[in-house]
């Protein structure tokens, strides 16, 4: 019986589409796994020597402390990262296997999964340092095995809590908000979680508890499972309540409008691009790393322009690269329906105009690190509107890998919004500003560097009507291939 | 209306579509039969220009679809789901396409108001999106938004699979009352040969690419194609 479900298991992997085309995103992949793991070794290694250097505390102490929050941290990743066992099972399920079989080996598969062991990397190599610092052999075994229980024991509670949106986004504010109240010193968590992590040490029969607490923790999700392991309970695709949307403010803006209609309801109504938006957010706050000096190496000046450029093109890049793609599941009917390509680019150009516009203002807390640092945004973002918008459609005639917009698969690191070719097109958007912002700031001052960039974009500006003509020459040159590219979803 | 010279499309060495001639004229309700990779929606893909012809070409109305666009106005279509937009309701997407088509809303309302039938208070009014239809009723609103816009021209991939009996009968009627009272070019493939025979003034039959029939839907019609497809 095991040895059908790992055959299926070893084909679905070989055979996936995604393999065979892009293995060279699958390299990468290893890499990050590969980078990760080392991080985690050099972590539990040094980690121990780092915090006696800083003398911030006893280091054993010190982790304990802080175990909370990258407890809860593993939790957040989980539920944004990890895939869920029931892809699959749909199969299975009229097939002469026992139900327990199945929901034994679809659980019994996310144990194995790299979610669980990465960790092992960090808290091998921290326990044996513990070891070589003369604690307690015991102690340090029971509280290893402990940390392990709570691994597993995070590995289920992601599978009970699987999207379960209304649990997790206040579990996970609660804890920011703890971590603020530490932060300034008004109410610290720590201090109780602390003794409880410790107690895992001193106490080296307590890991008893946490053993027996994952082992009811299984049989619970297993129950849950097996209970929901119906095609209109637990193995349902997620149907949301649809409401009829007018928008017809829209409609002044002509054939215009009847694109722009679409796109906010494409927005709103899947997750693939929600989450683009709720990426594109985050990168307003990516310049705290620029502006706040808190890491050397950005403090170079060419670097302003680099943020100024993340900051206010956050959507641009995440939804702007991806243009045709985000219509790939009915990209015939847009083909064969009385469309006409400049309106379509359009439609798309303006909204990421308009973001480019509100992330901008959204940024004006700049102002805080200085007028330099929110002068840079704003040389940005018209760099953005002038070239970069130009950049991000004509580079996506050439992606061509289809969304799949209902994909339950998790939008954020996934293998299909990353690849080589968005990484090698991101490059010019990037280095071109910063060369003419260098240009301009060593040969002749900073000021001049910021209207160098501001005015290579209003002149991008002034020829849209041109690079429109072009960008749409080539998406019908590119038309009979992206169809095709398209019809292949895995 | 609709003209196809010397086209073929091969995908390598093989061959999975080759038409010498083939004229369907203005009004006449059409129908495509084959058994599967016979060519079908090779050929409807071709006339949408959603493949390129390896050789030869179709006109529509005199315009070489993979010349020009100007054929777009006329020509309304539904192959699969992939001419469905999946996260809107139904009502958005008659909206959508009935502005692409230059129809308002009262337009596109009048329009679906024939429907009423069709539609078996399955697709208007509904709190769900297009994906989260049944196969069936996806099939039935991506066939009517296939008539908005007064085309002259529409391109029905196997409309009747899928569907239930009350609506196949139905969608006949349609069909039937397109080509006839209002002059409009219907192309319809199939797998079910009462079902064409009923519907269809002509049907051409398709083997491996080549037209190998090509029939005035007349009493024995129905005979001749079992026969055919007895083989």
């Amino acid at each position: 019986m095991l040895k059908h479900f790992i055959t299926l298991q070893w084909k679905s992997f070989f055979r996936a589409a995604s393999l065979k085309s892009n293995l060279a995103i699958k390299i990468l992949t290893i890499f990050m796994a590969l980078y990760l793991i080392v991080v985690f070794i050099g972590a539990g290694i040094g980690i121990y020597y780092l915090i006696e250097k800083a003398e911030i505390g006893n280091p054993f102490d010190v982790i304990n402390k802080y175990m909370i929050y990258y407890i809860v941290g593993d939790l957040f990743f989980r539920y944004m990262l990890q895939k869920m066992p029931v892809t699959n099972i749909k199969p299975l399920l009229y097939l002469p296997f026992k139900k327990n079989q199945i929901v034994h080996f679809s659980l019994g598969k996310t144990i194995l999964s790299f979610f669980n062991w990465t960790h092992a990397f960090f808290f091998i190599p921290f326990s044996i340092i513990l070891i070589t610092k003369d604690y307690s052999v015991l102690g340090v075994i029971s509280w290893h095995l402990a940390m392990i229980t709570i691994i597993f024991s995070n590995n289920f509670i992601n599978i009970l809590a699987n999207n379960k949106d209304s649990i997790f986004y206040p579990t996970i504010a609660l804890f920011a908000v703890l971590g603020l109240c530490q932060y300034f010193q008004v109410f610290d968590i720590t201090i109780y979680t602390a003794i409880l992590f410790d107690s895992f040490y001193s106490i080296p029969w307590s890991v008893l508890i946490m053993v027996s607490f994952v082992i009811g923790l299984y049989y619970a999700t297993f129950h849950f499972f097996k209970r929901n392991m119906y095609l209109d309970a637990g193995l349902k695709t997620k149907q949301t309540i649809a409401k009829t949307e007018d928008l017809s403010w829209l409609n002044r803006f002509g054939n215009l409008g009847t694109f722009l209609k679409n796109d906010i309801k494409l927005i709103k109504r899947n997750k693939r691009s929600r989450m683009s938006v709720i990426m594109s957010f985050a990168f307003i706050f990516y310049g705290f790393l620029f502006f706040s000096n808190s890491i050397s190496v950005y403090e170079g000046p060419v670097w302003k322009i680099f943020a100024g450029i993340f900051i206010s093109g956050g959507f641009l890049f995440s939804f702007g690269q991806f243009v045709p793609s985000w219509d790939s599941s009915y990209y015939p009917l847009m083909m064969s329906q009385n469309i006409k390509y400049k309106e379509y680019l359009n439609s798309k150009w303006y909204l990421m105009v308009i973001a480019t516009l509100v992330s901008t203002v959204i940024a004006s807390f700049y102002l805080y690190f200085g007028v330099d640092a929110y002068l840079a945004i704003i040389v940005g973002g018209i760099y953005n509107i002038g070239i970069n918008s130009y950049m991000v459609l004509l580079g996506g005639a050439f992606i061509k890998t289809p969304i799949d917009l209902t994909s339950s698969k998790k939008a954020f690191g996934d293998k299909q919004s990353f690849n080589l070719k968005t990484m090698l097109l991101t490059l010019p958007k990037l280095v071109l500003p910063l060369i003419i912002y260098a240009l301009g700031h060593y040969l002749i001052n900073p000021t001049a560097g910021y209207l160098f960039v501001a005015l290579s974009g209003i002149i991008g500006f002034a020829f849209k009507n041109y690079m429109f003509k072009k960008i749409e020459q080539v998406y019908k040159k590119e038309k009979y291939k992206t169809l095709a590219a398209y019809k292949q979803t895995n | 209306m609709i003209t196809a010279k010397n086209l073929t499309k091969s995908y390598g060495k093989t061959t999975v579509l080759n038409i010498e001639n083939l004229e369907i004229p203005k009004g006449q309700s059409f129908g495509l039969v084959g058994n599967n990779g016979a060519g079908k929606t090779t050929f409807f893909s071709l006339l949408l220009d959603l493949i390129e012809p390896t050789t030869g070409h179709i006109k529509n109305n005199g315009i070489k679809v993979d010349n020009s666009e100007d054929w777009k106005p006329f020509t309304a279509a539904f192959i699969d789901e992939t001419f469905l937009i999946g996260y809107l309701t139904a009502e958005e997407y008659f909206y959508f396409i009935g502005e692409l088509r230059g129809q308002n809303k009262a337009d596109v309302n009048a329009l679906l108001s024939n429907f009423t039938d069709f539609f078996h208070g399955e697709i208007l009014g509904q709190s769900k999106y297009l994906r989260d239809l049944s196969k069936g009723n996806q099939k039935k609103a991506g066939i009517v938004a296939s008539f908005i816009g007064n085309p002259e021209v529409v391109i029905l991939d196997e409309p009747f699979a899928n569907l239930d009996p009350t609506t196949q009968i139905r969608l006949k009627g349609i069909i039937k009352d397109l080509a006839t009272n209002q002059n409009i070019t219907v192309l319809v493939s199939s797998h079910d040969l009462i079902h064409v025979t009923e519907v269809c003034e002509r049907i051409v039959v398709l083997n491996k690419g080549e037209i190998v029939k090509d029939i005035e839907t007349s009493a024995e019609t129905l005979k001749e194609l079992e026969v055919f497809f007895a083989g």
